[in-house]
Parts: structure tokens; C-alpha cells; sequence
């Protein structure tokens, strides 16, 4: 019983990610685009949820739908372009378009096919809080101190350049 | 102590009873849906109506009075009004984001009110990253803002969306602050655990310094992220006759108004789950016949009690206080709040660490 509930909101999730992804890429309007882009995040993080991984789907909203979306829509508005239709394209943009798509799509059907997936029960728990920082915290085996620390030290440097670029002079 | 969960248990009993697990499951989602909804607009309409009797006692008028006894069916009149309003499109403008910004807005508000913990056992959203699923549910109104603010196809619509969500943005810094101080008092991101460690003494009285630093900054920042004065640059009336929904009518403006409002009963919800007990009573240790008859008063009326304390202090502010310059707000966020709460969040851990608590 539960399975088929589970299936059905996942066709839900999954229906919606994928109209919203093809409006993304199809849409001539570049606000469009990173709305309709919003409504993929949206159903990630959905299925996140319904896999009970509340912190990844509370981290894919804040930081994404939150953040990333945010600061494309700015960035949209701060150079003015929004309400511009992208009508004409050449024609060996469509043909690079394509290679690439159906190249991603070949790599993709080839790892889904050589995959071999761990099937199992979820705990409707979730992992604990605790976990989650110790394990990003920590200094053991596959723990992620280090790479916490270089990601801040990455952000630090993208800060450091931003502000440099707007500074004046 | 009262439990809610005996209520909630025996609806999800019944249910259980009379038909198959599955259609339970959703008959109880659909209640919860249509439960949360009402409860939203009910708090709302009580708020359009607290604002206006405040507001007037604070000018030394006595606000409506004519429709109903003490002017209590104003907003009923009012929200008809609103409902029977013709929605206007816009020339030259993208419908589609025009009409989808205030639902964005209002699903942000809906979910982060969805958070918030009436009485033991009488919550909607209990997970255990919850004050982090609260900022992340909080953090995507400003999408909808901006996106109506430039769907209007209007500068002054444009202007308030810009300062708008420059201010959201800048603001959730230090609400993420505070309840980063408060997290670590607690040592837990679960709201219902949150509350229920503070049957014993409230965190505002735990944390003692560090607490109340908190509280006030949570506060002023809270005040900052609802656009509303003095922080009410968005939808300064004097300049950019109403910001970001200007050119909104009927209901789809209805739903920036009534977001609004909702926004600021979740920052105060939200303050008096963190720092003033939610639900819980007040004891004081040593006069136990007292701390008995305060057990009888049920855990919502305690909640709602400090909730509404808390709104009354922001209207306060909203009414005592002059708008800010604009370059003020971000001065304000960036050189003073944010500074001061992230040595707030050192002292607090040190306080945690050295056992410095009660």
C-alpha cells in the first residue's frame, strides 16, 4: 500500500521536473527560464523529502531555490536583458545543441544500465542532526573536515574577488 | 499538562476504522490542508483587525467603528471587497510571472507557518532539521517579490522589488544568526524538542546575555524581513506609491497583504517558540501552588498569548518609529547587527561549553 503512494508521488515529482526542465530549455524569455528552473529544484528537493533526507531537501531549497534562483534573477535584472526573446539562432547552435543533449543522454542511459542500485528500506527518522555534523565535522575516516575547509576557503576567495570587482576606486 | 496528540490520535483512530489505510492517509493530508489554510486566514483576519486598533490607539483615535459592534465585521466587509475586485492584467507585461509571483509569496508564508508549534503535539511540520527547513521555507518569498516587482512593467514596481529583496536577503543573515545562538543552547534543530526543553525555565531566562542579544536582534531583524516600517522601504508610499505590488488588484493583492501580515505573526510565533517557551507555561521555582494553577491554562493559550505579546511590540515599532534612509538599512545590517551576532553566537557556545547556562 504504502509502495504504490510512494510511486504515485514520485510520478507526481518526476512528471513535474521534467515538463519544467523541457519549459526551461524550450522558453525564449530568460525570466522564464529561471522560474520555470525554480519548479525543477522545487521537485529535487520533493523527492528529498520523500526519501526522508529533510536536511538535503531543506539545503536544496535554501541554497538553490533560495539562493542560486535568486541571485540568477538579480543578475537577469541587473543587466536589463529579461524581457528580451531569444528568437534567432544559427544553425550550427541547434546542431551543437543537439550532439551535446544526445551525448549527455547516451552517458546518462549507459550509468542508469551499468548501475547496479542498493534496494532497501528507508527510516522514516531521517539521519540525525548529530550525524550530519559529525560526520562533516570530523577528522576520521570518510569524514569531510577538509573538504568543508577548502570550500570555505573557496568561498572566501569568490567573496574576495567580488568585492574587489565592485570596489571603487 | 495537556497533550494535543490525544485529539489527534483519535481522528487518525477513526479514520483508520471506517475505510482503507491508504484513502485515511490522504483524508487526513486533506484535513490538515484545509485546517492550516483556515487557521492562516482566521489569524490574518484578526491581525488586519489588531493592526487597525492599535495603530489608532497609538494616534489617539479609536479606528473603525461603524460596521458591527467596535467595528468588528470591518474586515470581514473589507476582505468581500477584496474578493469581488476585478483582476487587472497588464499590457506588455509577462502574465504568466505576473500572475504566479503572489502565489510564490503566499507558499512560502504557508509553509513556514505550517512550522509553527501551537500546543503539544499540534504541529504540522515536525522534522528534526526544523529551524533549517523554516529558513529554507522563509527564504523563497523574495523570489516572488522580485518577480512581481518586475512583471508589473513599472520602475517604481521595479525600485521596490530591488530594495526588497536586497533587504530580505541581507536581514535573513542575522535571523539565521539568532537561531544559530539558539540552536546551540538547545543542541537540537527539532522544533518540538526546542519546546519542550523549556518546561523548566524559558530560553530567554536560560541563556541569560547571549539570549536577550539574541532576542533583540532576532527582533529588529524579523521587523526588517516583513517590509514592514520602519524597514518599509519596498513599499515606501510617499516615493514608489506602492512598491512591489503597485499594480496588483483584487485578490492577487490580497495575497501580498494578507502575506504580509502572516509574516509577521510567523516572526513573532517563531521568536516565542525560541526564546519565550511556546507553549509552555511560566513557572517560577518555589511557588509551586502557582506554577499548578498555571498548568491549567492550555499550552495554545500560552502560545498565542506570547505570540500576540510579541506582535503588539512590533506594531509598536511600526508605529513609533520613522522610516530609515535607504542607504541606513543595509549600514545597519551589515556594520552593526551582523558583527554583533556573530560575537553573540562565539559567546553563547563559550557560555554552552564552560556550562555558564541555568
Amino acid at each position: 500500500m504504502e509502495e504504490t503512494t510512494n510511486i504515485i508521488i514520485f510520478g507526481i515529482l518526476s512528471l513535474l521536473m521534467v515538463a519544467a526542465a523541457v519549459a526551461a530549455v524550450i522558453s525564449s524569455k530568460i525570466m522564464r527560464a529561471a522560474t520555470y528552473l525554480l519548479f525543477v529544484l522545487f521537485g529535487t528537493a520533493g523527492i528529498y523529502f520523500s526519501l526522508f533526507y529533510t536536511f538535503l531537501g531543506a539545503a536544496q531549497i535554501t541554497v538553490y531555490a533560495g539562493g542560486i534562483v535568486v541571485l540568477f534573477v538579480f543578475a537577469i535584472l541587473l543587466i536589463g536583458k529579461g524581457s528580451v526573446d531569444i528568437t534567432h539562432t544559427s544553425k550550427l547552435r541547434y546542431l551543437a545543441g543537439l550532439a551535446t543533449s544526445a551525448a549527455g543522454l547516451s552517458l546518462t542511459i549507459y550509468l542508469i544500465r551499468s548501475t547496479s542500485f542498493v534496494t532497501g528500506k528507508f527510516s522514516s527518522a531521517g539521519v540525525s542532526m548529530e550525524k550530519l555534523g559529525n560526520t562533516i565535522m570530523g577528522t576520521d575516516k570518510y569524514n569531510f573536515v577538509l573538504t568543508f575547509e577548502v570550500l570555505s576557503i573557496l568561498l572566501l576567495a569568490c567573496m574576495v574577488g567580488a568585492i574587489l570587482i565592485a570596489r571603487k576606486k | 499538562m495537556y497533550n494535543f496528540e490525544i485529539i489527534t490520535s483519535a481522528i487518525d483512530h477513526f479514520l483508520h476504522s471506517v475505510m482503507p489505510a491508504q484513502l485515511a492517509v490522504i483524508t487526513e493530508c486533506v484535513l490538515i490542508a484545509v485546517c492550516t489554510l483556515v487557521a492562516y486566514v482566521a489569524f490574518a483576519i484578526v491581525m488586519i483587525f489588531m493592526e487597525r486598533k492599535v495603530c489608532a490607539a497609538f494616534q489617539c483615535r479609536l479606528g473603525p467603528t461603524r460596521v458591527g459592534f467596535w467595528g468588528l465585521l470591518q474586515v470581514f466587509a473589507d476582505v468581500f471587497k477584496m474578493l469581488i475586485k476585478e483582476i487587472i492584467s497588464i499590457n506588455n507585461s509577462d502574465s504568466l510571472l505576473y500572475r504566479l509571483a503572489p502565489y510564490l509569496v503566499v507558499l512560502s508564508s504557508i509553509l513556514t507557518f505550517s512550522c509553527l508549534p501551537f500546543d503539544k503535539g499540534l504541529q504540522v511540520l515536525d522534522f528534526n532539521v526544523g529551524v533549517f527547513f523554516l529558513m529554507a521555507a522563509s527564504s523563497f518569498g523574495v523570489l516572488g517579490i522580485l518577480l512581481a516587482g518586475w512583471s508589473s512593467n513599472n520602475k517604481f514596481s521595479m525600485i521596490g522589488a530591488m530594495r526588497s529583496g536586497a533587504q530580505m536577503i541581507s536581514y535573513e543573515l542575522s535571523i539565521g544568526l539568532c537561531m544559530l545562538t539558539m540552536v546551540v543552547l538547545s543542541g537540537t534543530m527539532q522544533i518540538s524538542e526546542i519546546v519542550e526543553q523549556q518546561v523548566d525555565g524559558w530560553f530567554i531566562f536560560k541563556g541569560h546575555l547571549p539570549a536577550v542579544v539574541a532576542f533583540i536582534i532576532y527582533l529588529i531583524a524579523g521587523n526588517a524581513e516583513t517590509n514592514r516600517a520602519p524597514f518599509d522601504l519596498p513599499e515606501a508610499e510617499s516615493e514608489l506609491t506602492a512598491g512591489y505590488h503597485t499594480e496588483y488588484s483584487g485578490m492577487h493583492f490580497g495575497f501580498f497583504y494578507v502575506a504580509e501580515f502572516m509574516n509577521l505573526f510567523i516572526v513573532a510565533g517563531i521568536a516565542s517558540t525560541l526564546f519565550l517557551g511556546g507553549w509552555t507555561p511560566l513557572y517560577i521555582k518555589g511557588f509551586d501552588s502557582f506554577n499548578a494553577i498555571m498548568d491549567y491554562i492550555p499550552g495554545i493559550v500560552w502560545f498565542l498569548g506570547k505570540t500576540f505579546f510579541l506582535i503588539w511590540v512590533l506594531m509598536w515599532f511600526r508605529w513609533t518609529f520613522p522610516r530609515l534612509r535607504v542607504d541606513h538599512v543595509p549600514t545597519l545590517e551589515w556594520k552593526y547587527m551582523v558583527p554583533i551576532g556573530l560575537v553573540n553566537l562565539l559567546i553563547m557556545t563559550i557560555c554552552v561549553v564552560m556550562n555558564w547556562i541555568f
